[in-house]
């Protein structure tokens, strides 16, 4: 399946069968990617699929356990981000990181700036330059201000000036479009097409496959840490790249427990953020699941955050059966029967220097509370029940919870929530980071509460989760909600179409 | 504002009073200058007297020396808390050189200090660098440890005036063209200093690695080594501050400079050196450290009260924290609105 698009010779950077595991788990099974000088080459794949490890890889930030990687048809083998940049490899983050209180000047000449016989940097030079390379980009950023309070479009733009300025050959774009407005992505378009008409090598990972298919010359797909395949962008079509990024069968994977869907219990109604998300609405039943799939940061954390309260919205309303809940108050959201499970437990969901039973009975202290003192043996029998309910696997309840696994801590916070009886459980990622295993018996936890009649809102990335838990799909997209599809009608095709494309969804 | 060609300049001079007059240093200068004016108006000899001007430069010169090395280190974003018990050490080791080996050139006992304050600078960069622990708390920790090493050395003993040689003591209190020659040594300190912050890869990238130290490791930045060089420069410049602090009090105890990293820590942040690194000059804390001391002079003879005068400097310090904050916003706003502008 090798393809070859103007230039012959050595490809610009070629990885052959790239294997990378962090401890049991596999990031990377076999990654290839060929890269030929003159062009842009997509890359992509769901969330997971192994994309950002490639690329770190690349970037020499994590070294490969197995296979080639070749750059213009030699071996190399970097051992940190220096070696990878004197070789000629640029990276372009999503967000880059630069100095704010440095001049944008400063900020391309970091650490390598142009000096004279004894040491001076010679800021004229410098200057000169910056302006010269704004120039060919053909971009207006004064070179003399603070990188402090750039847009990101523009930090991206230091971060190309800097490449070029290191006469990279191979530029690695990571999502570059996801934070940028439509003039921005032109910008950025007309630039990328500039630089490989220079004869240089990029790599431009999206999601958006517009943007994939208007830019790129090749198109390499990804999916579990595996290669699946490179063609020509102009060889094939947006239906056979989903189709090959999601492509696999696991909706059995999952036993969802037949519920009795009830009432509305969770009503959301014209939610709306300026900048997160616009005009939100949906409503949850009691026993029922409902998935919220979409891209990473197209905004369904940010709802879960401001219908619990966490984060407020300038309109709309969310309701818990017949009860307003108040804008930016977690603790009314709380006594409403409201629980939200954050995506990162570590920092938001568990105090981890603290004991099981201490962190089980955290959001129940009121009540076990006596004359305003909190005494263990209250919070350890409070908390025992949950524990054994939840089979959180610990010797004791006074350990310390950062120790547990992944898939305990989980249940941690789980038990955290479930000991308020909520009436509506929103949980974020329920199973980031979690074993196999461990997984199902959270799938089977949620199931089970499900049953019993709460309602869930489950926001998750992983497709196979979403289309084996859910009852109903809620999928965003860019801060709006752009296609709900019932189980029976969910597929990966369908769910991933709605999270990619603006609204030409057919499910 | 954001243009690629440069601005027409129709006067170099008037571009260079603005930048002057826009610098956070020029507030100093001013208020420092407006210290001096209502003090001597006050009593004239504040500054017209011979021994008035000369304790008006005099004073502040060792606190300059220490100012300009907790500068580089807060730039990197870190902060040297032990620079009072290293100055203790190197101003008691300098005196008991000149007692334990007689005839000891002067030159010497000058380069040792420096030596010790390096060291022992180095091993506060070394837990810091390597450690990972905050500066905060390292340097808190070797504050304590230096000065009981002091303490166990020197006991109940202390240097006088007369342990000492006279061409030594001397250096204290000679001047040059009425210029004290350690206001000279400071000055040449400072101008080095500064030139070597604003004009070298390696002063830059302190700033670099205090305006965001994740930006310096993706930039391939020698982030620990700078860390050390930053932290050994504090400490050598302290220990010549030691070293000068014995030549000009004759007297050293154990207790010698106790305290004064606070000092040095307020004047660089009177200067507008930022506590947390990235922005700020040694000028700026140079000058920081006169206006302290001047203004600790100044108290006593405007008539106010002993006990105000902390409250005074104490009021300074949260003024100038909070006069920094408020030109930090107002920057932010402006560069925010120029980014708009240069999108329409």
């Amino acid at each position: 399946m090798s393809i070859s698009p103007g230039t012959p010779g050595p490809a610009a950077l070629e990885l052959r069968g790239v294997t990378k595991s962090f401890g049991a788990v596999v990031a990377l099974k076999s990654a290839n990617l060929t890269v030929q000088m003159n062009s842009i080459h997509a890359l992509v794949g769901e969330n997971g699929a192994g994309k950002s490890t490639l690329v770190k890889v690349i970037a020499g930030l994590y070294q490969r356990d197995a296979g080639d990687f070749l750059l213009r048809g030699e071996s190399v083998n970097f051992k940190s981000t220096a070696e990878s940049k004197a070789s000629g490899i640029a990276v372009i983050y999503q967000e880059p990181t630069l100095f704010p209180d440095l001049s944008v000047t400063e900020n391309i000449f970091m650490g390598r700036q142009p000096t004279n016989r004894f040491g001076r940097i010679d800021r004229k030079a410098m200057r000169d330059e910056t302006i010269d390379l704004f120039g060919r980009l053909a971009v207006r950023i004064d070179p003399d201000r603070p990188a402090e309070g750039l847009s990101i479009a523009d930090q991206q733009i230091i971060e190309i000036a800097k490449a070029i300025s290191l006469d990279a050959r191979v530029l690695i774009m990571d999502e570059p479009t996801a934070a940028l407005s439509g003039v921005e992505v032109d910008r950025l378009f007309a630039v990328a097409r500039s630089l490989r008409d220079e004869g240089r090598a990029l790599v431009f990972i999206s999601h958006r496959f517009d943007e994939v298919f208007a830019l790129c010359d090749t198109i390499t797909v990804m999916r579990d840490g595996e290669y699946i395949s490179t063609d020509n962008i102009d060889d094939t079509t947006v239906d056979e790249i989903v189709h090959r990024m999601v492509g696999r069968n696991v909706t059995e994977l999952f036993p969802k427990a037949e519920a009795v869907i009830g009432e509305v219990v969770l009503d959301v109604s014209g939610l709306t953020s300026a900048g997160m998300f616009d005009d939100i609405s949906f409503q949850v039943r009691s026993g029922e699941i409902v998935g919220l799939a979409g891209l990473v940061g197209a905004g369904r954390s940010e709802v879960a955050r401001a219908v619990f309260g966490v984060d407020t919205y300038s309109r709309g309303t969310v309701k818990v059966g017949d009860t307003r809940v108040p804008r930016r108050d977690p603790i009314a959201a709380m006594n409403l029967g409201l629980a939200l499970v954050p995506e990162d437990r570590r920092k938001q969901g568990l105090v981890v220097d603290s004991t099981v039973a201490r962190n089980t009975t955290m959001a129940i202290q009121r009540t076990l509370t006596k004359a305003g003192m909190l005494t263990s043996g209250a919070e350890n029998a409070a908390a025992r029940i949950w524990a054994s309910r939840l089979e959180v696997k610990t010797n004791a309840l006074d350990t310390i919870a950062g120790t547990l696994s992944g898939g305990n801590q989980q249940k941690v916070v789980l038990a955290k929530w479930l000991a308020t009886n909520p009436r509506v459980l929103i949980i974020d990622e329920p199973t980031r980071g979690i074993d196999v295993g461990t997984k199902a018996e959270v799938h089977r936890l949620l199931s089970e509460l499900a049953g019993q009649g709460l309602a869930i809102l489950m926001i998750s990335s992983e497709l196979p989760e979403v289309l084996g838990m859910a009852d109903r799909v809620l999928v965003m997209r860019e801060g709006r909600i752009t296609a709900e599809i019932m189980r029976a009608d969910a597929t990966s095709e369908s769910v991933m179409y709605a999270a990619t494309h603006a609204s030409e969804i057919h499910s | 504002m954001s243009t690629l060609t440069t601005k027409p300049t129709p006067n170099a001079l008037l571009t260079g009073l603005g930048t002057f007059l826009r610098a956070r240093e020029t507030s100093i200068l001013l208020a420092l200058v407006l210290v001096i004016v209502v003090t001597t108006i006050k009593n004239p000899n504040f500054l017209f007297s011979s021994d008035g001007f000369r304790d008006l430069l005099l004073t502040p010169s060792i606190l300059v020396l220490v100012a300009v090395g907790q500068a580089i280190v807060i730039i990197t974003r870190s902060v040297d808390l032990s620079v009072g018990s290293t100055l203790g050490l190197t101003a008691y080791l300098t005196g008991r050189l000149f007692i334990d080996v007689p005839g000891i050139p002067i030159i010497v006992v000058v380069l040792a200090g420096i030596a010790l304050g390096a060291v022992l600078g180095l091993v506060n960069g070394a837990l810091v660098a390597f450690a990972k622990v905050p500066a905060l708390v390292i340097t808190l920790g070797t504050l304590y440890a230096y000065r009981g090493i002091n303490v166990l050395w020197a006991g109940s003993d202390r240097v006088n005036a007369s342990d000492m040689p006279k061409d030594f003591l001397h250096l204290g209190t000679t001047s040059y063209f009425s210029i004290p020659l350690l206001t000279i040594i400071a000055l040449v300190v400072l101008v080095a200093a500064a030139w070597y912050m604003r004009n070298t890869r390696g002063g830059r990238e302190f700033y670099a690695i205090g305006s965001e130290p994740a930006a310096a490791e993706l930039y391939g930045l020698k982030v620990t080594k700078r860390i050390l060089v930053a932290f050994v420069a504090c400490g050598a410049l302290t220990g010549l501050a030691g070293v000068l602090y014995a030549a000009r009090y004759g007297t050293i105890n154990s207790q010698a400079g106790s305290g004064l990293e606070l000092d040095a820590v307020a004047a660089a942040v009177i200067g507008g050196v930022a506590i947390f690194g990235g922005s700020g000059t040694v000028w700026g804390a140079a000058l920081g450290a006169v206006l302290l001391l001047t203004i600790n002079r100044a108290l006593p003879i405007l008539g106010v009260p002993d006990f105000w005068q902390r409250a005074v400097v104490g009021a300074l310090i949260i003024g100038a924290i909070v006069l920094d904050r408020l030109l930090a916003l107002r920057q932010t706003r402006k560069l925010r609105e120029t980014r708009n502008d240069s999108h329409e």
